[in-house]
């Protein structure tokens, strides 16, 4: 066996080619298309590319609705006992909306992933203490928060899109903790799935969509002042939700923000408004109905430290800006998943 | 042909050159071992050696192997002294000042007490390996500004992570040890600071990081361009210009008009590059301690020009809805 130089320099090429190729492997692949979107110059545009969009066109594509229900006959509460949220509508509405969120929650488990079988009116299943729960977020989310998810709404599909847990959702994560008297990464510097594979913190969720940690870390004026400023740490938390969002999102920074001055509210597009009041949805939702879930979840339903599943913009937003590419599934729902009109 | 070749093609081979008598010796002995090199006399000297350790280069190599290992290790244990974890994991890993309710106090040792016992002796490796250069240059009988041009960027490394961080009262200002986390420091730093690029300093200092790579490139292009003709011998031109050094100048004075000499190109070139640092480090300590918000700042002093605003006009709303809720 011998080796020519003319099979060495093949070689040579074909592992250089192999290693280009490696070299761009994680990148999304062309073409690209940019959309400006605020004044020239000032690069405020969406770089987005068409083969993903299309991915997620289809990835977000929303089920039929159920056929309309007949709105008179008994009242879902006289019908069926136990009935305590929904007991407005009528027998038809009722069981149209239960139909939807089987489809939507539990299309291969059916109604026995949170009704008893034997006594449909029973409570002893956790599912089904948290799918009331769930069944006034929705209603509260459709009536009080209009600023964040609009005349859009949601449903539970939003959020589900055919799992019993949805997809996208976070528990407490303090990260490594060190051992001995090694130094303590303080709950950075791993690449973190929910911060777009950066070494930020890994979950800036704790602290700003439960707890009300200031996210605004730039200063109001331009000299320093007495009053103690924002530090380097809450500047890379408040990074952390960023990318997060951005990643959650499917945009660019400059989506909201004019990147001169990510503070300025004045270079910022109108989307930046909607998103702050879905920052304070996420911690109004997270405070008053997912946390305090935590009571009635089986153990292997709760994170590594014991808490209860939670939501952040990708547990709604799944890669696109607005969910389900905008379309609105409550429009085929508003009875049973709005508030009852008095 | 010869000198249109990225890589040098003349290799001179005599017997191993031992070097000059130094003025006067130093603390320890020269060394005594020198061999040639073929592949890097294709870039350089082919003669390898000999290296002169010396007291301080010596101390400089056993403090910085200490930095290093308190980086390495303290990277090794957070991921539970996993090797396959560690090389995985390596460009996420990092070594994190104290957090920022110590202060420039000590604190324990898993909070910060090893960034700052790393600073440290990093630190002072750094120094020694600079008191190495400036005493090299000076027993050779040589000028000292390669030393000069290091403290340069001492003087960067030292306002970064030691002259800020004590204005500013906390060593959390400071910089991680770690490869992403110190490129995620330097944007989450702009970020607070309101947009670096507004500082003018930092300006300056891009300026003169570009300016460096473009002289750099100018110079030595001309240098080779000419080196037909003898132009690589410098050093000798610039008191006796020969055919060489006419042409560099008349090119560039016909091309733009003016031209350095074969000594003051070498005078640009090291300002250019000392400057880089120099007004970066200004523009750093500035940060925080002068100057909070670089581009308000900037839009007070007319530098950020305005924009036509957006439309419909965007609020903040804690402003506009009654605060938060």
């Amino acid at each position: 066996m011998s080796f020519s130089i003319k099979d060495v320099t093949r070689k040579g090429l074909l592992l250089g080619v192999f290693l280009a190729a490696g070299l761009v492997a994680g990148c999304e692949q062309p073409p690209q298309e940019s959309t400006q979107n605020g004044y020239r110059g000032t690069g405020m545009s969406q770089i987005r590319s068409p083969e993903k969009i299309e991915r997620l066109l289809v990835a977000n594509a929303i089920p039929e609705a159920q056929p309309p229900a007949d709105a008179s006959g008994d009242l879902a509460s006289k019908a069926y006992q136990n009935v305590q949220v929904l007991g407005h509508l009528s027998e038809g509405q009722f069981l149209r909306v239960m139909t939807a969120i089987t489809e939507w929650v539990a299309p291969e488990q059916g109604c026995g992933y949170c009704h008893n079988l034997e006594n449909l009116a029973d409570d002893s299943m956790y599912t089904k203490k948290v799918a009331r729960r769930m069944l006034q977020m929705t209603t509260h989310i459709n009536e009080d928060w209009k600023a964040h998810v609009g005349a859009t709404g949601v449903t539970c599909y939003t959020c589900h899109r055919g799992n019993p847990v949805p997809e996208n959702i976070w528990f407490k994560d303090p990260g490594h903790v060190a051992r001995g008297s090694a130094a303590d990464p303080g709950g950075q510097n791993y690449p973190a799935l929910s911060t777009a594979r950066s070494s930020l913190p890994r979950d800036p969720f704790s602290a700003m969509l439960l707890g009300n940690t200031e996210i605004r870390v730039a200063s109001a004026q331009s000299l320093p002042t007495d009053a103690p400023g924002m530090t380097i740490q809450s500047t890379e938390m408040t990074y952390a939700l960023m990318m997060h969002m951005s990643n959650g999102l499917g945009v660019n920074c400059t989506f909201c923000h004019n990147s001169r001055s990510f503070a300025s509210w004045e270079e910022s597009t109108p989307q930046r408004v909607t998103a702050w009041h879905g920052i304070r949805m996420a911690r109004d939702i997270n405070k008053e109905y997912l946390d305090p879930l935590k009571p009635v979840y089986p153990a292997h339903r709760l994170g590594p430290e014991g808490d209860a599943a939670k939501a952040n913009c990708a547990t709604c937003h799944q890669g696109v800006n607005k969910p389900l590419n905008g379309v609105s599934m409550l429009k085929d729902y508003l009875v049973e998943l709005g508030r009852p009109k008095k | 042909m010869d000198y249109q070749n990225i890589f040098t093609r003349v290799q001179i081979r005599g017997p191993i050159y031992w070097g000059a008598e130094a003025k006067d010796q130093g603390s320890l002995k020269r060394g005594e071992t020198s061999f040639f090199n073929y592949w890097l006399g294709k870039i350089g000297d082919a003669q390898i050696g000999p290296i002169y350790l010396g007291v301080s280069g010596l101390l400089s190599l056993v403090c910085g192997l200490v930095a290093f290992e308190i980086i390495g290790l303290n990277m090794l244990a957070s991921v539970d002294w996993n090797l396959k974890e560690f090389v995985r994991q390596l460009f996420w890993l990092s070594l994190e000042p104290p957090a920022p309710k110590y202060g420039l106090s000590i604190p324990p040792l898993n909070e910060g007490g090893w960034w700052l016992m790393a600073g440290f002796f990093l630190t002072m490796s750094i120094l020694l390996w600079w008191v190495r250069m400036y005493r090299r240059a000076r027993q050779l009988g040589m000028g000292t500004h390669v030393a000069w041009a290091f403290a340069a960027a001492i003087w960067l490394y030292l306002v970064l992570g030691f002259f800020r961080p004590i204005l500013m009262g906390s060593w959390s200002e400071a910089v991680p040890f770690g490869i992403f986390s110190h490129l995620d420091w330097t944007a989450a730093f702009s970020i607070r600071y309101g947009n670096l690029f507004y500082n003018p300093f930092h300006a300056l200092s891009i300026v003169f990081l570009y300016g460096s790579a473009l002289l750099f490139a100018m110079h030595a292009a001309t240098i080779l361009a000419v080196s037909r003709y003898g132009g690589e011998r410098e050093i000798e031109q610039i008191v006796d210009r020969g055919t060489a050094t006419e042409r560099a100048a008349l090119f560039w004075r016909w091309t733009m008009g003016f031209n350095a000499t074969m000594e003051s190109i070498h005078r640009w070139a090291w300002w250019f590059a000392v400057l880089c640092p120099l007004t970066g480090g200004i523009g750093i300590l500035l940060t925080g301690t002068a100057v909070d918000n670089w581009y308000l700042w900037a839009v007070e002093h007319g530098v950020a020009p305005p924009y036509p605003p957006t439309e419909p006009a965007v609020l903040d709303p804690l402003k506009s809805v009654g605060g938060a809720r």
